[in-house]
């Protein structure tokens, strides 16, 4: 059994803009479907602002917009799907997301150097796996503030 | 470690007693001939002394003993209570405390106590009079007979005399433990407990140490004074459990003193002769059942008597995810109240309603569990000050006043350290020294008072001494020599604005740097605490007249009242606690000064802030011919802060909007409203330039 001995890391599937992503099962929260969301002003464009989750309030962050890509009406099936990372909570909305995959660690392979028009550092890594896939998102680099600190300094 | 349970609870209680000590230790001070207090000093020692022992911190509970037979020396009349032994025995609180914050800490709570052992040894020792003029022994074996002899001594037997007096009950209380009893130890520390509500234990047989080394068979006599009855006493003992039997018999102090010897025998045997007992070790397990009922019957009647208070304590995490569940049943509160209403259903929306009165209930309980008194802080300043005066040669007069006043937990626990520090400050720099006081025409003593106080939605506590004050030269001098302020700036300052620069950061008044106080990184930083805090200090001072601070701080931190606003469609809250009052102004009222818009409001100059602008809010409503305004204030300044509509006054629970998004200007926070949305909380300050 060689597969034993390799690390399984079980992740949850979203998609994005036709291109599916993967975040590790144990920082995700929970999935919600969409729900009213409040403002809040003068944050970086892709906050789209916080939510009532479950008497928790909860930052939004909507990845589209994060990765810079065009912006889409919510649907059905359009999703919120809540992560900790680095001890920060925060909701993600993408486009769907509807799987779970084991995929072993051995399966991972570097970031090409262009992968659409994302830029490669919140990339980890891709999977291949039955002609489909996998990006593998760095949600720590996804996460970083800087980015927002920026913008507020330029605001005020 | 497998005594974490109780870990947490004995290090409270320890603080507790030690808290306790201390202020009986202060009284005593002032009233050193006051037996009473000693005696209130020895039981908290003596409890503190279990619990250590029982938890197995050998070095707090020998520290605690050599204490004890101090105490015990003062109890006896045969060590003065005077400057140098209460210095000695504040010493040894000191090492007790420091012991039990290590063992707070995760460590075993060892230290170097060798100093104070000695000089506490040296007191007990050092006076002359011999330890206890002990005639007879108590017929049975006795390792140590310090003074374990069941002879009442003439303390114990005035005691005794002043409790008749006052109608109060004096009953030899004979506890017998089961065989199978595992721990001794433990039980008898629990029947203690449980005496020691009731009433008070004078002596006990064997010796108290002895029974919580374990030196005992099984079975112990107590002398006790009590208001309690028989029954009850034997009642509450027998919830205890492995106790075998119980029997408490009233004590005669005469029929003592005539026959003190045979009483002294009569007490080794009680318990072999007590007619329950013999009944039943035979067969303890066969008869198992009867005591039970009976167990349980006076068990019944004990709950029935149950009076005064019972706490417990709670994990104030555990109280957090109460408030937080509490507040997702207020959501669902607000939607079945709307289901209600459209439904239009009778018996359901009666039921609502009774509903939504309970949960109003609960909610004020649930918050009035987070309150403690602030005496939790203001508790150890008595201490504090003596030592301080005493360091500084100064002559302190400490009034507290309000120390029952209530604050948020999450408060108390913030608020001790800048207190601390401006108490340092007052007696470091505001109290002058007896030799200038009797200079100045002043009393030798100085006053610092403590206060504490609730008015509307905030506490106040100030601190005021009737020493110095605030020069204002020396500050002005000192702050541009410093470069925290120019020469100019400071013509112009106000007095409040000229004291408000000592809490600016690199400022110290004083003239040389002490150990107390005065390295100037410390207002600076009580300011910032303070504020963090969500409150404000403000200095008041007159020359040679003596300085208040005044430290205002919301009641909580996790509730606020807010008023609800509307910009266009979003809602945003305004802390009622920044607003002076809301307006509604025609727009033709309105003047421009520099480019900027702003109103005449009762005589001033007040700056309009366009939220909407601000906020970037998207714009789908027509503005009429009215602004709606909230006049908010930070310190002097006034803003007005235009609105599109008010919703109304509410009390919020405040809640962060998360690291994630921390800094976001001009907001402070979120609230959930009742509808489950979120609304954010303005911080007006930031809005005030």
């Amino acid at each position: 059994m060689t597969q034993d001995s390799k690390t399984l890391v079980k992740v949850i599937v979203f998609q994005l803009q036709d291109e599916e992503y993967t975040i590790p099962v144990d920082a995700v929260g929970s999935i919600e479907r969409m729900m009213p969301i409040t403002r809040v002003p003068r944050t970086a464009a892709f906050v789209k602002g916080v939510i009532n989750l479950r008497g928790v309030v909860t930052p939004i962050i909507d990845l589209r917009e994060r990765f810079g890509l065009e912006h889409m009406e919510e649907t059905e099936q359009t999703r919120i799907i809540t992560v900790t990372i680095d001890g920060m909570a925060v909701g993600l909305i993408v486009d769907a997301a509807n799987d779970v995959l084991d995929i072993y660690e051995d399966q991972i392979e570097p970031p090409p150097e262009v992968v659409g028009t994302l830029e490669a550092e919140y990339i980890q890594g891709v999977v291949r796996m039955d002609h489909r896939l996998f990006i593998l998102l760095n949600m720590s680099k996804v996460l970083s503030s800087d980015d927002i600190k920026q913008l507020q300094e330029i605001d005020v | 470690m497998e005594t974490n349970p109780y870990l947490e609870v004995f290090i409270d209680e320890s603080k507790e007693h030690l808290q306790a000590i201390n202020d009986h230790l202060l009284k005593l001070e002032q009233n050193p001939r006051d037996l009473a207090i000693v005696n209130e000093i020895f039981r908290s020692a003596h409890t503190l002394k279990g619990m250590a022992a029982t938890m197995g911190y050998q070095d707090l509970a020998s520290l605690t003993h050599q204490m004890e037979n101090v105490l015990d020396g003062v109890r006896n009349e045969k060590i003065l209570v005077d400057g140098n032994m209460l210095d000695v025995v504040f010493d040894s609180v000191d090492d007790l405390e420091a012991m039990v914050v290590d063992i707070a800490e995760g460590g075993s709570g060892e230290r170097n106590v060798e100093k104070v052992v000695a000089k506490l040894h040296s007191i007990e020792t050092g006076e002359p009079i011999k330890p206890e003029s002990s005639v007879e022994q108590v017929p049975e074996k006795e390792i140590h007979s310090e003074k374990s002899t069941m002879e009442v001594d003439e303390f114990t037997l005035t005691v005794l005399e002043q409790s008749a007096d006052q109608q109060l009950n004096n009953f030899e209380v004979v506890v017998s433990l089961r065989d199978d009893c595992m721990l001794k130890a433990a039980r008898v520390y629990m029947v203690f407990e449980v005496l020691e509500q009731l009433g008070e234990v004078v002596k006990s047989e064997p010796t108290v140490e002895q029974l919580e080394n374990e030196e005992f068979e099984t079975s112990f006599t107590v002398l006790y004074i009590t208001q309690a009855d028989k029954e009850e006493i034997e009642a509450k003992i027998n919830k205890v459990s492995e106790i075998e039997s119980v029997t408490a018999k009233p004590f005669s102090i005469s029929l003592y003193t005539e026959t003190q010897k045979e009483t002294v025998t009569q007490h080794s045997e009680v318990p072999e002769s007590t007619p329950e007992q013999t009944q039943e070790s035979p067969s303890a397990v066969a008869t198992k059942a009867e005591p039970k009922k009976e167990e349980s019957q006076k068990q019944e009647e004990a709950q029935t008597k149950q009076v005064g208070n019972k706490t417990i304590r709670i994990n104030i995490d555990r109280l957090d995810v109460l408030m937080n569940l509490f507040e997702e049943l207020v959501i669902d509160r607000g939607r079945l109240e709307q289901i209600s209403n459209d439904l239009n259903h009778n018996e359901l929306q009666e039921t609502v309603e009774r509903m939504s009165r309970i949960s109003g209930d609960l909610q004020s309980i649930i918050l009035n569990m987070r309150m403690v008194p602030i005496e939790q802080v203001f508790n150890r300043f008595p201490r504090m000050v003596r030592q301080l005066s005493r360091d500084l040669n100064k002559k302190i007069d400490l009034q507290i006043v309000g120390a029952e006043t209530e604050l948020d937990r999450t408060v108390i626990d913030e608020i001790g350290d800048p207190l601390v520090h401006l108490i340092r400050n007052a007696l470091d720099h505001g109290v002058e020294s007896p030799e200038d006081r009797v200079a100045k025409g002043k009393p030798e003593t100085g006053k610092l008072e403590l206060k504490a106080y609730h008015s509307g939605n905030h506490v106040f506590i100030e601190i005021s001494d009737d020493g110095g004050g605030i020069n204002r030269d020396k500050v002005i001098q000192k702050a541009v020599g410093n470069g925290v302020v120019t020469e100019e700036q400071a013509m112009n300052m106000n007095d409040k604005q000229v004291f408000e620069l000592i809490m600016a950061s690199g400022f110290s008044t004083a003239d040389t740097i002490s150990d107390v106080s005065g390295r100037g990184v410390g207002l600076d930083v009580v300011k910032n605490t303070i504020e963090s805090l969500g409150g404000n200090i403000t200095i008041d001072s007159a020359l040679d007249q003596g300085s208040v601070f005044s430290i205002q701080l919301p009641l909580t931190l996790s509730i606020i009242s807010v008023m609800l606003v509307e910009v266009q469609e979003e809602k945003y809250a305004v802390p009622l606690s920044s607003i002076i009052e809301t307006a509604i102004v025609k727009k033709e009222d309105i003047m421009h000064a520099h480019n900027k818009k702003v109103i005449d409001f009762r005589g001033k100059v007040v700056p309009l802030v366009f939220l909407k602008d601000i906020f970037e809010v998207p714009e789908t409503i027509e503005g009429d011919e009215y602004y709606s305004l909230v006049i908010v204030r930070k310190g002097d300044k006034m803003a007005g802060l235009v609105v599109d509509s008010f919703i109304g006054q509410q009390e919020v629970v405040l809640k962060s909007l998360g690291d994630y998004l921390s800094g976001v200007f001009a907001i402070s926070g979120a609230t959930i409203l009742g509808d489950g949305q979120v609304a954010l909380i303005l911080d007006s300050n930031a809005l005030i330039k």
